[in-house]
């Protein structure tokens, strides 16, 4: 009988002393966290400016750390200024607007740089159907992650003879691992408990098919999380002709079809104007809006700060201020459902940033 | 990624705009991140394009052009991809009309030629249950027709197809109708003896 006993294994349990990407940020001595604020180039000056108003007029317990990440050339390298990188790792999050990549010349994109400075490995675009802003999509409500840091963007590329290129999509389990338990976690916390893998492991099998073995390992660590695959193609045709299927999952997937699948569901919803998102790092996370500087109107107080605010709004829930992050946002939503006249000109409304702030401040 | 097949595809897709009275070809690519891959594709189509003057050539990076194809599809007109590229945009565009059911395909070689439907998706979870659209495949098959120059004979079936789907009386479920696939054939077959 004992023999029995002992034959049955057991699976090791994994303590982790910490899970990568969750906030481990304190109040200071006034009850308030500080938080970085990279206001960014073009409409950032303004949509910052909005995002400070209105968290103001809310009360929320968030003091503001303003960088500049204007890069500086040290040793050849684009780098970042000191200032900010300590502000960044000494406050844990931040809060960036767009950076502007000059093209043909100059510095390489800082949207890089700072992935690559703070080690940015997840990447979560939530995509939900703005009331007030119709698409021909409806209830569109899908969240997904993806890895950040390697893939097909791994930068590594030859060509073998002039007319020949091959480029390496690399896979490392370490890298997959850390996303994809992000991903699990972040299912839990927002009451999502089932992940979808989006893989192509029948074509690429070694280097999706770690990513899909690697799902299956960490998902036993998770028994009361569903996980399930699909294909890519499955996941485009899907998500293009039903969008709503997806409201109850979250998506994880690899560099490359995280982004493609990202801005597709972006433009279910309405495109980049109105879409959050969230950088997650081993222990710093940095939101920002997704969309361009839009030089073309900037200083001219009609850029839409929704994005910003959205992304903010992550960015709260990341810290565990819900209650502020509902205010926020439900005031925002109110106010682009209320009318055209409450929203900016990008949503074909005639609102100026200034009248859509102080319609959010009204609506908290 | 080769210069040979990217010039290959390309030829092929400025050639089927010129036979098909299109106007812009589209080459759709990530040459930003994948600067001498995608990079090698997306100059090989414009170069192509130079010596195609009557048709407009451009491009778009993959992930915008995901975003262009679901908010307004309107504005493509043919587009040239990458293998994987052109995988998810078939799909989202099958999506957008209807879904996998209804999509024609080709496939070219340079003395073979093989027709299929176009989101080449296997339906096992319906497999033997005569609920399948057969209106990729034989949509396919026109397309077949026509490649071997019976374009009468191509033109009468589709039209039939077509027919019976914009009535709206026999439909299969995928579409939105109730009707099995042997009484959505059966639909075609009474137009064409009509």
């Amino acid at each position: 009988m004992f023999s029995q006993v002992a034959k049955r294994s057991v699976a090791p349990k994994f303590v982790r002393s910490y899970i990568a990407g969750q906030f481990t940020g304190a109040k200071k001595a006034n009850g308030k966290y500080t938080v970085t604020m990279i206001e960014g180039d073009g409409i950032g000056v303004e949509i910052s400016k909005a995002v400070k108003e209105i968290y103001a007029a809310a009360d929320v317990p968030v003091e503001w750390e303003d960088v500049d990440v204007t890069p500086l050339l040290i040793n050849g390298k684009t780098t970042l200024p000191q200032e900010a990188v300590d502000s960044v790792n000494r406050n844990l999050v931040a809060l960036k607007g767009p950076l502007a990549t000059p093209v043909g010349k100059g510095h390489t994109s800082m949207n890089l740089t700072l992935r690559r400075t703070f080690n940015l490995f997840a990447n979560v675009r939530p995509c939900k159907s703005i009331v007030g802003y119709k698409t021909p999509y409806e209830n569109v409500d899908t969240v997904l992650i993806r890895e950040n840091t390697e893939g097909e963007y791994s930068g590594i590329e030859h060509t073998i003879v002039p007319g020949v290129v091959q480029s390496i999509k690399l896979i490392t389990k370490p890298a997959s691992e850390k996303v994809i338990r992000y991903g699990f976690e972040y299912a839990k916390s927002i009451n999502k408990p089932h992940i979808v893998i989006v893989h192509k492991a029948s074509i690429m099998k070694l280097s999706d098919g770690l990513f899909v073995e690697t799902a299956k390992e960490v998902a036993k660590e998770y028994p009361d999380v569903k996980l399930s695959f699909e294909l890519l193609d499955n996941t485009s045709l899907k998500l293009t002709q039903d969008p709503s299927e997806y409201k109850d999952v979250v998506m994880v997937m690899p560099n490359l079809y995280g982004d493609i699948m990202s801005d597709l569901s972006s433009g279910l919803i309405g495109g980049l104007g109105l879409t959050p998102s969230g950088n997650m790092g081993n222990k710093v996370s940095i939101f920002e809006a997704v969309h361009g500087s839009a030089p073309d109107i900037a200083g001219k107080g009609l850029a839409n700060p929704t994005a910003l605010l959205l992304s903010s709004c992550m960015m709260l829930r990341h810290m565990s201020l819900n209650a502020d992050a509902d205010k926020i946002e439900n005031a925002v939503l109110k106010t682009i459902a209320s009318g055209p006249a409450n929203r900016t000109g990008d949503l074909k409304g005639t609102a100026t940033t200034q009248h859509f702030t102080e319609q959010v401040i009204a609506n908290l | 990624m080769t210069r040979f097949k990217s010039e290959r595809i390309a030829k092929f897709a400025f050639d089927f705009a010129l036979k098909n009275n299109r106007k812009v070809v589209t080459a759709i690519h990530k040459a930003n991140i994948m600067k001498l891959g995608d990079g090698l594709f997306r100059q090989t189509v414009k170069d192509v394009g130079q010596t195609y003057p009557g048709i407009q050539v451009n491009d778009l990076i993959v992930d915008n052009a995901s975003m262009q194809a679901v908010a307004h599809p309107q504005q493509f007109d043919v587009l040239v991809t990458p293998n994987l590229y052109g995988s998810i945009l078939s799909n989202i565009g099958a999506a957008l009309i209807g879904g996998p059911g209804l999509v024609p395909g080709a496939n070219f070689g340079r003395e073979y030629a093989v027709f299929e439907p176009g989101c080449r998706h296997v339906g096992l979870d319906i497999k033997g249950q005569n609920t399948a659209n057969p209106t990729a495949m034989i949509l396919s098959a026109t397309m077949m027709l026509r490649h071997l120059g019976l374009n009468d004979e191509a033109d009468k079936i589709s039209k039939a197809t077509y027919d019976v789907i914009a009535e709206g009386n026999v439909r299969t479920k995928d579409i939105g109708g109730t009707s099995t696939t042997t009484e959505f054939t059966e639909a075609i077959l009474s137009k064409l003896n009509a």
